[in-house]
């Protein structure tokens, strides 16, 4: 089985938005960058590879993994990136977006960090880092489906990190602010202005600021630090 | 059970040969220094008597899932909800977990 000189990363909803911009921010690093979303990717990069699949298909998680230990041998950095969202009134919320929202957000990112660990382990080493927002702790009206599905993932990180920590595999997460994405397009102006006013730090998020924070959670050198939750915008 | 999978690679040998080499593995992760343990089909994996602690299978069993994969060509999950849930766990010895292997390989066959 082949193992690259290289670090391997792999980036969940590289199609567009914060993923394919970390995707390309490792690849800048050196990295080889394996990514996914359910369609094709508009982009293409020396170094980088697309897989299309729905991250909460069991069959087809396995088969990417299995893809990328065939392939390179080893995986050292996960970021589970890919989320959807939706903005609504619990009352006008149907129950097939609490399908759809827990399926890709939490779902999603327990089959991933699950596979993830397996080829990890086998080095002793890997960086996982999981995707929130600051809707959890702030707890933002019209948000709830959303922000249960993100609160999930952060409590099961919290214990995932304990279970792999015995593996070298450090497992954390990035809640990022509003960001110019697809994501929040949809979101009325005064919405995103009242939250804004009650951030520390007062201002829309940017791709760098979640960049920098992954950046801190992977470095070999944060081989002390998991099971932790670092929020942009100054939200605790 | 054998003549399931009468048409795949896998024979019974191979797997057991392979289970036995994941529980070895998991054994040495925990104690590099501990004498070599006899495993035969009869050895257990959990419960009362059993070789490895809980950490010691889940190794076992990622090790078993990888040489499966790596060697045959085969992806599966050996910890599915069946497995969870059987009221004799597949994971009670070398030979119930090789038994299982093998009718995982036979529905992976037929799909």
């Amino acid at each position: 089985m082949p193992e690259a000189a290289v670090p391997i990363a792999l980036v969940t909803g590289a199609r567009k938005g914060i993923g394919r911009y970390l995707a390309e921010h490792f690849l800048a690093r050196g990295y080889q960058v394996e990514g996914c979303s359910r369609g094709p990717a508009d982009w293409e990069a020396e170094g980088y590879r697309h897989h299309e699949l729905d991250v909460a298909d069991e069959g087809a998680v396995k088969a990417l993994f299995a893809d990328i230990q065939r392939r390179h041998g080893r995986l050292d950095v996960l970021v589970n990136n890919a989320g959807v969202a939706s903005m609504n009134h619990v009352l006008l919320t149907p129950d097939a977006t609490a399908t759809r929202l827990l399926g890709t957000n939490f779902h999603g990112t327990f089959l991933m960090c699950r596979e993830a660990a397996k080829v990890m382990r086998r080095r002793k080493y890997g960086r996982i880092v999981n995707v929130s927002t600051i809707a959890v702790p702030m707890q933002l009206e019209g948000e709830s489906l959303y922000a249960a599905s993100k609160g999930a993932v952060e409590t099961f990180t919290r214990v995932f990190a304990r279970e792999v920590a015995d593996f070298g595999i450090t497992c954390n997460i990035v809640g990022p602010t509003p960001i110019e994405t697809d994501l929040i397009r949809n979101v009325p102006k005064d919405k995103i202005g009242g939250i804004l006013q009650r951030l520390a730090i007062k201002r829309l998020g940017r791709f760098e600021d979640v960049a920098n924070v992954i950046d801190f959670f992977i470095r070999p050198e944060s081989d002390y630090v998991t099971g932790q939750v670092i929020y942009l915008g100054g939200v605790s | 059970m054998t003549d399931q999978v009468e048409n795949n690679s896998l024979d019974r040998a191979a797997v057991i040969e392979i289970v036995v080499a994941g529980v070895r593995e998991a054994l040495v992760l925990a104690s590099p220094e501990a004498e070599t343990t006899e495993l035969t089909e009869e050895t257990r994996l959990i419960g009362a008597g059993a070789v490895l602690d809980s950490l010691g299978l889940v190794t076992a069993v990622l090790e078993i899932e990888q040489r499966l994969a790596d060697e045959h060509d085969l992806v599966v999950v050996l910890a599915d909800e069946r497995a969870m849930s059987q009221k004799h766990s597949p994971f009670r010895s070398v030979g119930a977990l090789t038994d299982y292997v093998l009718r995982l390989a036979a529905e992976n066959t037929h799909a």
